[in-house]
């Protein structure tokens, strides 16, 4: 069994829901997101979503945007990224982790290699925005390859059918969109997603996260009654980044980001059945 | 070319996942994969119909004003030495570019569909004003993104764009040109998808839009096709256009694609020289790579992040190119080519001051290569250049290149 279903069905058995927070790799710098890693857990991560930067990161609304271009400015590559995982493989080989991003720049360093150095270095999954079911061939096939598992999105514009050959294809989890828009807007519909949610799970018996607009442990909690997993990105890039901004250090940062999501863990934890 | 290529294996491309070859194809979020295909079903059923053409010719014929004049620039061509050269007189279109061929027909997509929004990216600001002309006439509300860097280089075409209604939003982020709009209206047609048309300026984006914007296009080609014969008697020995995304390019060639004896060339943007990172031209100094929704070549760097371009014109600065200008320049059908910032310079007053037309710097780039290959070549011969924009728009930037403030 993957790490990831691993996770996902111990947590099923303890009637808890899995908290996945999204970081960008190299965010603020390079040095310190292993550390935010092992933090993260700390604070009540479940699964940790790590962003590789990139130049065009046309799903991201303007937070996210800005961690990437922080990570580029520090020089944050592919290679990088895997490395960070391995190091954090060092102290930590139960936490599942997986990598977010685009085509391009795993394309570019070949599916082959890729997968090869992700799988060495503990990467458990990727998920490429910009690589939909009728793309994924290529990708898929080296994934399999290597036994990683192959995350995808469904939208709330996805139809039955797409639902259904998208649920054919997933491995480890469904990562469901919760709105039409970008990382980081707000307008979580609730009972829209539950609809969708009732959907999926018509057609795979995989557990489904949901992401996009869940900001702090009230919306958490809204889509954890109903959801396997949440997401939560744009709000502990944002903690971390107006930190910063307002003259904290990188300590200080991580504080933020840990103490938001522990008081997400908090609040998902107090559904528990 | 090494073996003849015949019609048929140019009908082939795209194909049903909308690749040509390995290029092309559909890399963008789940979000948008419903939309993209409602509009290729619409699309070939409409292309198909009666009425559609109908109304879409008409727009062409009264709204546009084709066709566009196959003009011999004789002056010029003895000045250049060589080939006859023509003009395929795209500037003489309503908004000043062959960029409105492609959004009357979009529009008309649009209005089909029953959109009662519009969203553009630009970076000359050609293919915003054309969007902008176009939904002021049908009513529709219209948001046109812009790099900071170009709206600041092409202020007049953003005041256009004002007075026809449109609201222009400047991009901040990346390298604030064409590459970042895009991203930026991608954006927003992911958050607006249920009442946005997202009408794209060139052959690029994720399948169905090259082909479409490619369709919309090829009428270029097509009246070229028969003034040649009307005027000349003959085809074209060669065709030249400029490439950023690659519209007035494909929209050129693609009617000539299995006319083995006409030779083409891609002018791109070379910008300071293609030895000196400082430039626009992915088809000559570029790898294949996936960006903005599809395969195709790129500038990039060793890690696959999209690099900064530079040219002096606007709507050449783009990292990315049409996909199925990849697949041509993979099979030996069409020249890819470079002409420098100082070369196009050179070729906008070069025409202007003989033949009394005043190129845009996009084109300026067709219009010095056809210089050099017209040298090469014998007076019995005629190379038609796509004169696919006018350039009113570039007056501050050339007068700024030569010291004077405006």
């Amino acid at each position: 069994m993957s790490r990831i279903a691993g996770r996902f069905q111990a947590l099923a058995e303890q009637g808890r829901k899995a908290l996945i927070p999204y970081i960008v790799a190299g965010d603020p710098t390079r040095e310190v997101t292993v550390q935010l890693m092992h933090r993260l857990v700390e604070a009540g991560a479940d699964i940790i979503e790590v962003g590789v930067p990139f130049s065009d990161p046309m799903s991201e609304g303007p937070v996210i945007q800005l961690g990437h271009e922080r990570a580029l400015a520090d020089g944050t590559s592919l290679r990088n990224v895997i490395d960070m995982v391995s190091q954090f493989r060092q102290q930590d080989n139960a936490t599942p982790v997986l990598l977010m991003g685009y085509a391009n720049p795993v394309e570019h360093m070949g599916y082959a290699t890729f997968c090869d150095a992700a799988a060495a270095a503990g990467i458990d999954a990727l998920l490429t925005v910009d690589i939909p079911p009728e793309e994924v061939e290529a990708v898929n096939a080296e994934l399999v390859r290597v036994d990683m598992d192959n995350i995808f999105l469904i939208a709330p514009t996805t139809p039955d059918d797409r639902i259904e050959v998208i649920a054919r294809q997933a491995r480890g989890f469904i990562y469901y969109v919760s709105l039409k828009g970008v990382t980081g807007a707000g307008h979580l519909d609730v009972d829209d997603v539950t609809f969708h949610l009732d959907k999926i799970r018509s057609h795979s018996s995989l557990p489904v996260a949901v992401g996009f607009g869940i900001k702090d442990a009230a919306s958490a909690m809204t889509v954890a009654r109903v959801a396997d997993g949440v997401v939560v990105g744009s709000a502990l890039v944002n903690a971390m980044a107006q930190t910063i901004e307002e003259g904290g250090d990188t300590e200080a940062a991580i504080t933020a980001a840990t103490s938001l999501l522990s008081s997400i863990r908090e609040g998902i934890d107090s559904l528990a059945s | 070319m090494t073996s003849k290529m015949t019609q048929e294996l140019f009908d082939t491309v795209p194909d049903c996942d909308g690749r040509f070859g390995v290029y092309g194809g559909k890399f963008v979020a789940e979000t948008l994969m419903s939309a993209l295909a409602e509009l290729e079903a619409l699309y070939r059923k409409l292309s198909a119909d009666a009425a559609f053409q109908r109304e879409l010719d008409e727009d062409l014929a009264h709204y546009v004003g084709r066709p566009s004049p196959l003009y011999e620039a004789k002056r010029w061509s003895n000045k250049v030495g060589g080939a006859r050269i023509f003009l395929k007189r795209e500037d003489l279109n309503h908004t000043g570019a062959h960029k409105v061929n492609n959004t009357v027909g979009q529009a008309l997509l649009a209005k089909y569909m029953g959109k009662r929004r519009v969203i553009a990216e630009t970076g000359a600001g050609q293919h915003g004003v054309a969007t902008a002309t176009i939904a002021a006439r049908l009513g529709l509300e219209c948001h046109v993104f812009m790099g900071e860097e170009d709206v600041r280089r092409q202020a007049l075409n953003v005041y256009r764009m004002k007075l026809l209604g449109a609201t222009v939003v400047p991009v901040t982020s990346g390298s604030r040109t064409l590459k970042d709009a895009m991203n930026e209206a991608m954006r927003d047609w992911v958050t607006n998808v249920d009442d946005t048309f997202y009408i794209i300026g060139t052959v690029a984006g994720p399948h169905p839009y090259p082909m479409l914007v490619r369709d919309f296009q090829s009428v270029i080609g097509r009246e070229t096709r028969v003034q040649s014969l009307a005027q000349v008697g003959k085809l074209p020995d060669a065709l030249v256009a400029c490439v950023g995304g690659g519209s007035n390019a494909i929209g050129l060639f693609h009617p000539f694609l299995a006319d083995d004896e006409v030779a083409m060339y891609g002018v791109e943007a070379g910008g300071h020289g293609v030895s000196t990172n400082q430039h626009a031209a992915p088809l000559t100094a570029g790898t294949p790579g996936i960006l903005h929704g599809n395969r195709t070549y790129l500038m990039q760097d060793a890690d696959g992040q999209i690099m900064h371009t530079h040219s002096v014109s606007a709507g050449l600065d783009y990292p990315g190119v049409g996909p199925e200008h990849s697949w041509l320049k993979d099979i030996g059908r069409v020249n890819y080519v470079v002409a420098n910032d100082d070369e196009a310079l050179a070729a906008f007053h070069s025409l202007t001051r003989i033949e009394g037309i005043m190129p845009a710097l996009e084109t300026a780039h067709a219009l010095a290569y056809a210089e050099k290959l017209a040298a090469t070549m014998t007076p019995e011969q005629m190379i038609v250049v796509n004169l696919s924009g006018r350039g009113d728009k570039d007056i501050h930037t050339v007068a700024q290149i030569d010291g004077l403030e405006m």
